[in-house]
């Protein structure tokens, strides 16, 4: 088909005018290819958070540390919610009123809060921590500007002083700080998470989108500690530092089957719910971290290797006249002189003559091998922080009267907690067993020290020295066999031995036909006239001992006949 | 031909439908999901303060001060008490 030109559509434009308008066109779409891939390119991460960030959100997964459980379940150490209290100084400018009514919901000094508001150089600082949610509220109901919370932990101790050295405390950040809870950190701290979630128009959470770090809760830990025999023993303890004025006092009670701490309590002691408290000397675990020398309540390890090497038995005389031994320069004295004791008398009436000449007849090296094998000069792996690992010199440096002073507990140290778990020897058949903090499902195994023979017989003489005629009548209890030795020992000041210092201490066991719980007390400078370890600390292992085996149900092996005070003639006052 | 293009589109549109409401659904669940797993953070929180709460009105010194002074309850004589064979393991201990 053939068109014929019209005049009216002939191109009365320049050719240059669509070259200009396709130009244009491409300058524009170029313009806009640019800008897209700048945006999509260039700028991409930028603009992705930004659209992120409506709807997405990292949130906290907030972690519980571990509770602290006794051996029956009873709650002995939890953490809940609190708040933290802070602000931002330069966004909280506050009107006098306001201060005052943020002073009163928060209890603090409101000159305190005046300048802690005033120091505006700072981004952030804490007016209060671990504020009760009741009065977290209150302070968020006020509406201040600048004043933020946030949440934190607090813990609590609702057994208070009975427990505070076993359990320790934590920070004001819930970490450990002493005893258990520094010692279970790893284990009782929680880890908190965080997660990125979507969140909707109405602020809820309607997707997980990733889990940036898994929140771990703490894990609790079951003590091998009995809360009964634990309050019980605490609160013995208690009576007899008050009443005989003494410095401090420990004790422990261990589960001779098994080796479990089943009650470990000193004095002084601390609320370790009252953040004040928590420094100075009463926060030490006297019974754990604290060496001393013993005392007579070495003898019976004396006598048991002795006894084990077939140097002597338990019926064999040992001349003690005329009541003092010198060797050297010094001179080994018994508070009663006596001709000649047997060898079962000498652990009765604690003699230390008797004691002293048993010792040189054994070599050193034995002697030495005996306190390592029970554990002297070794921490006992409690997993306390700070456990005192005590004095026990190598035996190529003992001189004779060293060796001889050691056979009745001087030159020598120990922890009460070693002292414990030394007798677990006598108690337990010769064998020596690991103690366990927390609760113990199949008994361990002991690790063999002296003869089964051995232990019988030593056995059978400390039942005599807790007898009328042995130095401690008064540990006796009704309807169980008790057995334990006394100590009293001049308190050591700055390497010289002070004559009116004291430390009395008695460990024991009953019942003794099968013993079954070891219990060893200390008393620290006693000083309200009595200072002998059968009058002082006996009493305290009677009642707590009487208590505990009634709480475990340990079927009596004795009659149940009152005990009757010693006549004063049969309390035999032991030698210092 | 195109029926069957009509048959696919009226599918697709079912499909379509059909995933946004399973995605608000879902959404909806998620969200409940959350409710009740901050209420069992909250009901953890409360059981401890209960348990320390049950410890503290538990404590032996306050059973035994009851005891005494509001049972006047004490502990019996010797010539009163009796000590019986113990059960077998495993019937509990009797009295």
């Amino acid at each position: 088909m053939k068109s014929r030109r019209s005049p009216v559509l002939a191109p009365t434009f320049p050719p240059w005018r669509a070259r200009l308008v396709i130009a244009l066109a491409a300058i524009a779409l170029g313009v806009l290819a640019g800008r897209a891939v700048y945006l999509q390119g260039w700028n991409r991460d930028f603009l992705q958070a930004k659209g992120e960030s409506r709807y997405s959100r990292t949130l906290e997964i907030p972690a519980y540390r571990g509770r602290i459980f006794d051996r029956n379940g009873e709650a002995l150490a939890v953490s809940t919610p609190v708040k933290s209290i802070w602000a931002i100084p330069e966004d909280a400018t506050l009107a006098g009123r306001d201060l005052d009514r943020l002073a009163a919901a928060l209890g603090a000094p409101r000159e305190e809060l005046r300048l802690r508001l005033a120091d505006t150089g700072r981004d952030f600082v804490y007016l209060k921590r671990q504020v009760p949610p009741q009065a977290a509220e209150r302070v968020a109901a006020l509406r201040l500007p600048g004043i933020h919370q946030s949440k934190e932990y607090r813990r609590y101790y609702p057994a208070g002083e009975a427990m505070a050295h076993v359990l320790g405390f934590t920070d004001v950040d819930d970490v450990g700080r002493e005893g258990i809870e520094l010692a279970y950190q790893e284990h009782l701290a929680g880890r908190p998470g965080s997660r990125r979630v979507i969140k909707d128009r109405l602020g809820e959470v309607v997707e997980d989108v990733v889990s940036l770090r898994d929140a771990k809760d703490g894990r609790d830990v079951v003590l091998a500690l009995d809360s009964r025999i634990q309050n019980l023993a605490y609160g013995e303890l208690r009576r007899a530092v008050e009443s005989h004025r003494a410095k401090g006092g420990g004790i422990v009670v261990l589960d001779a089957a098994t080796g479990e701490v089943l009650a470990l309590a000193n004095l002084p002691s601390y609320n370790p719910n009252n953040k004040a408290q928590l420094a100075g000397a009463a926060v030490r675990n006297r019974a754990v971290t604290d060496a001393f020398e013993p005392g007579s309540t070495l003898k019976p390890f004396t006598v048991a290797l002795a006894l084990d090497r077939g140097r002597v038995a338990a019926g064999t005389t040992i001349p003690v006249a005329p009541g003092s031994l010198t060797i050297g320069p010094a001179t080994i004295r018994d508070a009663h002189p006596e001709k000649a004791l047997t060898v079962e008398q000498v652990i009765q009436k604690s003699s230390n003559v008797g004691a002293a000449k048993i010792a040189l007849e054994l070599p050193p090296e034995s002697m030495w091998g005996l306190f390592d094998d029970i554990g002297f000069g070794a921490a006992p792996q409690l997993g306390f922080p700070g456990e005192a690992i005590g004095k026990l010199r190598p035996y190529k440096t003992w001189r004779p009267v060293e060796q001889a002073t050691m056979s009745y507990g001087h030159g020598i140290s120990v922890s009460l907690v070693q002292l414990a778990r030394a007798y677990t020897v006598f108690a337990r058949d010769g064998d020596l067993v690991p103690l366990s903090l927390v609760k113990v499902d199949t008994p361990p195994q002991g690790r063999p020290v002296i003869s089964k023979r051995t232990a019988e017989t030593v056995r059978r003489m400390l039942e005599l020295a807790a007898q009328p005629g042995g130095t401690a009548p008064r540990a006796r209890i009704m309807g169980y066999r008790v057995a334990g030795k006394t100590g009293t020992a001049h308190k050591q000041v700055n390497g010289a031995y002070v004559p009116d210092k004291y430390r009395s201490s008695f460990v024991g066991f009953a019942p003794a036909s099968r013993p079954r719980l070891v219990i060893a007390v200390m008393i620290d400078e006693p000083s309200a006239g009595q200072h002998f370890g059968g009058v002082v600390a006996a009493p305290v292992f009677a009642n707590v001992m009487a208590g505990a085996l009634r709480i475990l149900g340990v079927a009596p092996d004795a009659p149940l006949q009152p005990i009757e005070a010693a006549p004063p003639a049969l309390e035999v006052r032991e030698s210092v | 031909m195109p029926r069957l293009s009509l048959l696919a589109l009226v599918v697709l549109a079912a499909c379509a439908l059909g995933l946004v409401t399973s995605q608000h659904y879902a959404r909806k669940l998620f969200a409940e999901l959350e409710r009740e797993q901050a209420r069992a953070a909250e009901l953890e929180v409360e059981h401890g303060q209960l348990q320390l709460e049950a410890s503290t009105w538990a404590r032996h010194a306050r059973v035994e001060r009851l005891a005494r002074e509001r049972l006047h309850m004490r502990p019996p004589e010797a010539k009163r008490m009796q000590i019986l064979d113990a059960p077998p393991p495993g019937r509990g201990s009797g009295r």
